[in-house]
């Protein structure tokens, strides 16, 4: 009987659909912040899978303006091709106080225009939950998160002192101020995303496939976001470079690797 | 010796499920250190990684351990001990895993929990020098509760035992006899060094009295859960859309198996209705096949389907086979685990969840409370239930919930209980019980000092008080509807009450006529009526014909000014239906003149211009105009 056959990616997928629609039942008012990377783009098909071909909440891109121009140009694309109801945030404030990589370090500018502006939008739209597309394998850190993880009114994660996660039993309640961070993508790694992305056809920027030897394997700014040594140029080639690789995933984003513990730091912070 | 590490690109590693497996045992005994020995001997750790932790460890003049590796957050290695459950994937040449490491130190109870309970396997360690403590029959106590059924035990820091076999065998033979009591049965014991890495990926030279597997091999030997395909259906209804034309019912086929034409029971309200459709953005494969498949779903998939009839569903709701349905009750039995800082009381209003259900309940008797690492029993009648706790008890629900005995279907025999948002505890169904009212103790209920008010009385009722004005024609369905209203409202332990001709007329309004001044008389006594009632907290349906706008107009002014919601239901249906129907011959008699003055023939009805919910009764039947009012009313009663 094939019907009873269920592989890895479908019960990652099934999950994902879970906790999607349980976070869209629990909160009046959810967002999905949206990076165009190829986490994001999983995400959003995911939400179409459990919406039946709709995102029913606003799509928030953090624009740092230091975007690689192909991925603005996916935003525009994606936007158009899904109908999402896309929300862009800057940190203008910051901006016009000249917070920027060319004067300042990259975790200094990638909370002011990544963590802050998420705060000014949280602040402006009164989001109560934020879809997030982060992944246990990605960063130790992350790897402690919990599927519905709550962040006080000063964005903090509490991680000394998580909610319990059983039975499909989530911490689905936000007090005033405060949000939950819904993660449906944090029990898939890496390679689990780029067979997705392969099985479903989810389109994604191509910078992620390698020309001239060269590709991204994780997109943040323009400015502090390194290519690798690739010729992997199709998803395939992707697949059998990830299996054989002992570097880690984010080993390319320079904000997480300016001084020791970074990543904790911005995670405690608020950043995603 | 066989290296199991494996670097090529398999593609068989990502069809299969992963096999996902807790490493539980008492503080110190090894876990994490076995687990880092695991990664590193596996290659699975990110380059650099090893040599980075030990010259960390070599700048601050410490001996490197494996279980730096894991402890890649600050606040652990200066506390050493783990803190929170964490995720690591590695692999062998047969297939992928996911470790889930559950720390041990006593307080962090509810991480071990979120860890163990979403395992396939179970890896318990004891380290050989201490033996068998506390946690680590406390850990396979909870393992048990929580349905984890395949494990092995890894006696671990046999290098600090000389390797001996007589003290392996002691503490085989010590846990197996505890486990027995349990009714678990580990697969094997295993004696191994994680330290210095003997029996953990290749058979140990300083133990070649053990004939068993290593620990890379009891793993193998264990497999990931197959979907409960064969159990009774059980689909959790998570919510209804109705994004387009459609009305798609969402949720999660926990058990069982639902196919395209299946007649399915909801419970609670035991509706019937047929499976029109598996609807689905994409279409669905049978991705090991690779076959498209809108025809049937599993237990694990989250789907979401369309009915033939239009019956009421909400979130909740449990779909099944009707030969074979979950029990409803209100009172049932259950070992329950505690885990919230504040002790578990009796008669105290929690949140019982089960899947997607939420119902408020209390716990009734607390029949026996168990320590949870000694298992000794007290059977005296407790009052509360401590952290870290195991009380058998009764728990009583204030409305309706649908479940299962957890031996028979366990995702549907289990619940938590929620209070003021947070999970506190998490329990096991042994039996709904259907009779036995007269043993339920009245208890005084903790109140909040201060004036009652509305939401203190929301608070209690489980919903908000509210004002359900039906309007339209006799014949046109009012009383009927209202009476189908009220029953569905009623069996969800909600507070409706109807007021009509019958019971408003005869008494209160007993002195007014039916000349103009009156008629407006009778609303606004009904409509102040409605309004204190509501105030009280019930959901008040009134059933008049109201045929002028002004007159309900007032009707909502007068509830608004109580701070009452007021919804006014349009039962539309034309004159001609009405007349047709004619159930009191009044139609007739206001034709023959016998009655004047009578709405639709000689005295005008003025339909509402913009009413919250419409319902067109010669077009749907009275459980189809039920399940509409109710969809859109009981949102606004939460």
């Amino acid at each position: 009987m094939t019907n009873m056959a269920r592989t890895h990616l479908d019960r990652l997928e099934n999950q994902s659909v879970f906790i999607f629609r349980e976070a869209y039942h629990s909160f009046k008012n959810v967002a999905m912040p949206w990076s165009m990377g190829k986490d994001s783009n999983v995400l959003i098909w995911l939400a179409c899978k459990a919406f039946f071909g709709r995102v029913p909440f606003p799509v928030l891109h953090i624009d740092t303006t230091y975007e690689f121009p192909e991925m603005l140009e996916f935003r525009e694309w994606a936007t158009e091709h899904y109908k999402l109801n896309l929300v862009v945030k800057i940190n203008k404030e910051a901006r016009a106080r000249g917070v920027g990589y060319e004067t300042h370090d990259p975790v200094t500018v990638t909370h002011e225009l990544k963590t802050v502006a998420l705060q000014q939008a949280m602040a402006q739209y009164g989001w109560d939950a934020l879809i997030t597309g982060i992944r246990r394998d990605e960063d130790p850190t992350r790897a402690k998160e919990r599927c519905f993880s709550p962040r006080n009114a000063q964005f903090e994660w509490d991680y000394k002192d998580q909610p319990p996660e059983f039975w499909g039993q989530f911490a689905t309640t936000a007090g005033k101020g405060e949000h939950v961070r819904v993660q449906p993508l944090l029990d898939w790694t890496e390679v689990d995303i780029w067979r997705y992305i392969q099985r479903e056809n989810i389109p994604i920027p191509q910078m992620y496939f390698a020309k001239n030897g060269q590709r991204y394997r994780s997109l943040g700014c323009r400015p502090i976001t390194k290519p690798i040594k690739s010729n992997a140029d199709t998803i395939d080639a992707i697949i059998t470079e990830l299996e054989t690789t002992r570097t880690s995933e984010r080993a390319g984003r320079a904000q997480d690797h300016h001084e020791r513990n970074a990543m904790q730091k911005l995670r405690a912070k608020g950043f995603l | 010796m066989t290296n199991r590490a494996s670097s090529t690109h398999d593609l068989a590693s990502s069809i299969d499920p992963k096999l996902r497996v807790v490493f539980v045992g008492h503080v110190d005994h090894g876990k994490s250190t076995l687990i880092g020995r695991i990664l590193n001997d596996t290659n699975s750790l990110p380059e650099g990684k090893l040599e980075q932790v030990q010259r960390a460890c070599a700048a601050e003049n410490m001996e490197f351990e494996f279980a730096f590796l894991l402890d890649a957050l600050l606040e652990e290695q200066e506390q050493n001990i783990t803190i929170d459950t964490t995720q690591i994937p590695f692999k062998t040449v047969k297939r992928n895993y996911m470790i889930i490491d559950a720390p041990g130190h006593k307080e962090f109870l509810k991480n071990m929990i979120t860890g163990a309970a979403n395992a396939d396997a179970a890896v318990l360690v004891i380290a050989a020098n201490e033996g068998v403590q506390e946690q680590s029959k406390r850990h396979a106590y909870l393992l048990s509760l929580l349905g984890v059924q395949q494990f092995c035990v890894v006696v671990n820091k046999m290098d600090l035992t000389d390797y001996s076999e007589a003290r392996f065998r002691e503490i085989e033979d010590k846990y197996r006899q505890f486990l027995k009591t349990l009714n678990l049965e580990p697969r094997v014991f295993i004696p191994a060094s994680a330290r210095f890495g003997e029996n953990i990926i290749s058979p140990s030279k300083k133990m070649t009295w053990h004939k068993g597997p290593t620990v890379a091999d009891a793993l193998d030997d264990m497999a990931p859960l197959a979907p409960p395909v064969e159990l009774p259906l059980r689909f959790c209804v998570q919510d209804v859309y109705k994004f387009d034309e459609r009305r798609i019912i969402a949720g999660r086929i926990e058990t069982g198996m639902l196919r395209v034409g299946d007649e399915l029971v909801f419970s609670p309200a035991n509706k019937t209705s047929i499976v029109q459709s598996i609807e689905s953005w994409q279409p669905r494969s049978d991705n090991a096949s690779g076959r498209a498949n809108n025809e049937t779903a599993i237990a694990g998939d989250s789907i979401g389907i369309t009915l033939r009839e239009q019956i009421f569903v909400e979130r909740g709701y449990v779909g099944s086979h009707s030969k074979n349905a979950p029990i409803e009750t209100n009172r049932f039995h259950a070992d329950l685990f505690w885990i919230a800082r504040q002790p578990a009381r009796l008669s105290y209003l929690y949140t019982a969840r089960l899947a997607t259900q939420e119902v408020r309940c209390q716990i009734v008797s607390l029949d026996e409370v168990m320590d949870s690492s000694s298992l000794e029993r007290s059977a005296t009648k407790a009052e509360q239930l401590e952290r870290n706790e195991v009380g058998r008890m009764t728990l009583q629900t204030r409305a309706p919930i649908v479940l299962d005995n957890h031996d028979r279907v366990p995702p549907l025999g289990r619940f938590v209980l929620v209070d003021d948002g947070m999970i506190c505890g998490g329990g096991i169904i042994h039996g709904g019980v259907y009779t036995d009212r007269a043993a339920v103790k009245s208890k005084n209920i903790f109140w909040s000092e201060g004036k009652i008010n509305a939401q203190a009385r929301a608070a209690q009722h489980g919903h908000r008080g509210a004002v359900i004005w039906l309007t339209g024609l006799s014949g046109s369905g009012k009383s009927t509807i209202a009476q189908a209203l009220e029953r569905e409202l009623f069996v969800r332990a909600m507070h409706p009450y109807i007021l009509d001709g019958d019971n408003i007329r005869h008494g209160l309004n007993s002195n007014l006529g039916f000349s103009p001044d009156d008629r407006v008389e009778n609303i606004r006594r009904v409509s102040e009526v409605a309004k204190l009632m509501s105030d009280a907290g019930n959901v008040v349906i009134t059933a008049f014909i109201s045929p002028y706008r002004a007159d309900r107009q007032r009707a909502r002014a007068i509830a608004m000014e109580g701070n009452a919601e007021f919804i006014e239901v349009f039962v539309d249906a034309p004159l001609a239906v009405c007349e047709e129907r004619d159930p009191k011959n009044l139609y007739k008699k206001a034709r023959a003149g016998e009655i004047r003055e009578f709405t639709g023939i000689d005295a005008p009805y003025e339909a509402p211009v913009d009413p919250e919910i419409v319902v067109q009764t010669h077009q749907q039947s009275v459980e189809e105009s039920v399940a509409t009012i109710l969809e859109r009313l009981l949102p606004r009663l939460k």
